[in-house]
């Protein structure tokens, strides 16, 4: 599998777009399309490495889901991208298609609160379970304070 | 001839709007004493001797041998939480050797006399380290090492950190410095015998340093 492969598989979904520009590969995905695209990817492109799963909060367009795949063997990087939308914050889990996901999506829902979908354990893991709020959130103020210790 | 705007200047912070160091403040104003629950009949007696008529001879020279003894093998139970250990580690090692003060890192706080908060407290980790300075039994002592533990330093502004270790255990001495060389690990260390070569009773805390206050 090369880079120009891969584009050209991917560009052959619909409604996926692909970003132009230099490796890694920049997709951007309909967030409901998640799942099987990801499947697809590690399938087809055989992206087995799941490196990150992490969010953006773009304030008034919502939230953005970003994954970075990799294929070891032949050097091929996928980025997944997908924007949830205005005030949505759900999202399609991938934790059934990579299990390294599964940690990920927790830490991204501890610190955005977004909530994955079919994921099978979706509790924080950093904060403590009585934590209210999601600090990474933009609208999050810096000085909440956290009784007793603030 | 082109005259340019003046630079903006980040105005100075006014003690007023620095809404965390108020809440600090009503902190301390409401924390209740904590002292020893225990030594209340053996503080009776000995105020009893005190008061006594030549009585003070006997407790002044008890106090001097019992503050001798306590600071000179003062432990410090042993407990690392972020960077600042490291250094700590290289203090209790054999090149600047706490063990002639009389000091062994002990690994229980029920034997220990002093904690050294070494490093960020998070605010998952301090009702943790609560427990921790409540097992230790009196007198006891805390020694706050780094801008961490100081005040919050780099992640004072984050979101969970505690904003100075003092909000959950009084502490006797603050060794600043990011992280602090073990050379002032040792003044602190050596700071903190002289406060309790000055300790009089359990639960109260010592006079005050003339070299640091």
């Amino acid at each position: 599998m090369t880079y120009d492969r891969a584009r050209e598989l991917l560009s052959q979904i619909t409604g996926v777009t692909v970003a132009d520009g230099a490796p890694p590969l920049t997709v951007q995905v309909p967030a409901e399309q998640l799942a099987a695209v990801a499947a697809f990817i590690k399938e087809t492109i055989g992206c087995g490495f799941f490196a990150f799963l992490t969010a953006i909060d773009l304030k008034a367009d919502g939230l953005e889901v970003v994954a970075f795949v990799d294929n070891l063997e032949d050097g091929v990087s996928v980025v997944l991208r997908a924007k949830l939308g205005a005030g949505n914050t759900s999202c399609p889990s991938l934790a059934a298609v990579y299990r390294g996901a599964n940690w990920m999506e927790r830490e991204c829902y501890d610190m955005f609160g977004i909530r994955f979908e079919g994921h099978p354990d979706l509790r924080r893991i950093l904060l403590a379970d009585d934590w209210e709020g999601h600090p990474l959130l933009k609208s999050y103020a810096v000085d909440t304070p956290h009784p007793p210790f603030r | 001839m082109e005259i340019k705007p003046p630079v903006p200047q980040i105005p100075a912070p006014v003690w007023k709007d620095i809404k965390d160091l108020q809440e600090w403040q009503e902190l301390h104003k409401s924390r209740p004493a904590t002292g020893d629950k225990h030594s209340s009949l053996f503080e009776q007696v000995t105020d009893g001797i005190h008061a006594f008529p030549g009585g003070f001879a006997v407790t002044t020279v008890a106090d001097n041998f019992l503050n001798w003894a306590r600071k000179s093998s003062v432990w410090p139970v042993s407990f690392g939480l972020a960077c600042c250990a490291i250094e700590m580690m290289a203090t209790f090692a054999s090149r600047f050797d706490v063990e002639r003060l009389g000091m062994v890192p002990w690994a229980s706080p029920r034997h220990s006399d002093l904690m050294i908060v070494s490093g960020t407290v998070t605010i998952k980790m301090a009702p943790m380290l609560q427990r921790i300075y409540d097992q230790m039994p009196d007198p006891k002592w805390a020694l706050s090492m780094g801008s961490c533990a100081n005040s919050g330093g780099p992640f004072r502004h984050g979101y969970h950190v505690v904003k100075g270790v003092d909000r959950v255990i009084p502490v006797d001495v603050y060794v600043p410095g990011c992280p602090p060389p073990p050379e002032s690990l040792l003044n602190g260390l050596l700071l903190l015998q002289e406060q309790i070569s000055t300790f009089r009773r359990t639960g109260r805390r010592a006079a005050p340093n003339e070299k640091v206050d």
